[in-house]
Formats: structure tokens, sequence, C-alpha cells
């Protein structure tokens, strides 16, 4: 659930740098970017799961599936909280700066 | 166990590269703006961004994935930080990080390399594009 949670987020995010582009002013693509690596770091992880557990893989209990999208929603909120301090410091508009001039 | 570590690790040595390679073309462009040199000299200087694609993956996906560590309880914020290394499992968590981690590192460049093959080719597309347009315009 956490790789399938983080998989939507990356294509999402995704979308919307691509309806976006060429301004990248919000820096989407770096938000793109991280859920795109974490997704396939986590695909190498479910391989070895896979070839460790056989087809029981894709029958999680549901307390672990459970766990899993809790942590999975937590990993989507936890790269949005990166996203947005890496925003607030670069301030790509300049709103920070001007508000801090005013 | 620690797999974080192996993509992380590379990201340290990439950004570091990225560094350098920045450097290097800023000087180029101060070259071209003295003019030193020309433009078209300049033609493939704009590897620091790919890389930076690769940073921003290897970066994200190992922040990301040290979190779900925490989470599971494999990282501990006292010494020696990894559970693994405190309950006397180094070697296991060594193999993990050899298999697991180095074939999250692997995938994580290949997909970049993918990336930037991609980009490379709509890039001499559109620069021949661009040439054919103007040459028809000359005629």
């Amino acid at each position: 659930m956490t790789l399938l949670i983080t998989v939507f987020a990356a294509i999402i995010t995704s979308i919307i740098w691509y309806k976006k582009a060429p301004d990248n002013t919000m820096r989407i693509g770096t938000l793109s970017l991280m859920y795109i690596g974490a997704s396939l770091m986590w695909s190498v992880d479910a391989i070895f799961e896979y070839a460790e557990l056989g087809a029981d893989f894709f029958r999680p209990e549901l307390s672990d599936m459970l766990n899993d999208a809790y942590l999975g929603l937590c990993v989507v909120a936890f790269g949005l909280v990166i996203w947005m301090v890496s925003l607030v410091i670069k301030d790509p508009r300049g709103i920070i700066k001007k508000n801090a001039t005013r | 166990m620690a797999c974080f570590l192996v993509p992380g690790t590379e990201a340290i040595v990439t950004t570091i590269v990225t560094a350098v390679v920045k450097k290097k073309e800023n000087d180029i462009k101060r070259k071209v703006e003295e003019g030193t040199i020309s433009v078209s000299e300049t033609k493939g200087h704009d590897f620091s961004r790919k890389l930076g694609w690769l940073n921003k993956m290897l970066w994200g996906g190992s922040v990301l994935l040290a979190f779900e560590h925490v989470w599971h309880g494999e990282v501990s914020p006292v010494f020696p930080f990894l559970t693994a290394v405190k309950e006397g499992e180094t070697l296991g968590m060594l193999q993990e990080m050899g298999t697991a981690g180095v074939g999250m590192a692997v995938l994580v460049t290949l997909a970049w390399v993918g990336m930037v093959i991609v980009t490379n080719a709509l890039e001499k597309k559109g620069a021949e594009s661009v040439e054919k347009d103007s040459a028809k315009a000359n005629n």
C-alpha cells in the first residue's frame, strides 16, 4: 500500500507538472521527482519481498494493509512538508522577501 | 534495515559532482559573455540541470525511505542509530544493503539515464527542426 500510494502521488504530481510546464515556479517538478525516486526504491523492496513470499505478497493481512496505507499517507504528507520548506527557503515568487522588507 | 543508506550515499556523491559540473558551466558562460569562446562551443553544457533530476530522485527517495525505517523502528535517535547494529544483526543489514540498497541505487540511476537519453533526443530533434526552418526562411 505504501508503494501504491506513493506511485499515485508521483503520477498526480507529474501530471500537474506537465500541465504547468514550462512554468515550474512552484517547483512541482521537485516534488514529482521525489515521489518518483521513492516509488522506484520501494519497487525494488517489493520485488525482493515478492521473491521471498511468492503469491502471499498479494494477500496481506488487513491490519498490515491498514498500517501500510497509514504509512503511505504519512510519507506523502512528509514529502509535501519537505517541498513546502524548500519552497519557503527558495521563495521563487519573492513573496516572503517582499513581505519581510515591507 | 538500512537499504536507504546506499542511494543516500550516491546522492552525496552526485551532489558534489553536480556542484563541480555547475562551476565549470558557469566558467563557460562567463567566457561566452566575455567573448572568449563562441556560443556554438557551449553545446551540451547544461548537464548540471540534468544531474539535478538524479539528485532530487536520490535525496527525495532516501529521505522518504528513512522516514519509513523510523516508522518501523529500524532507525533510532540514539547511537548507533541502526537497530540492526544494536541487536547484532550487522551482517544481515550489510547483506540487505548490498542487494536491495544497491538495486535501488541502480534502478533510480537507470531511470535517470533513460530520462537523459529521451531529453537529449528531443533536444536534438528540436534543434534540427529549428535549423531546417531557418534554412527554409533563408531560401
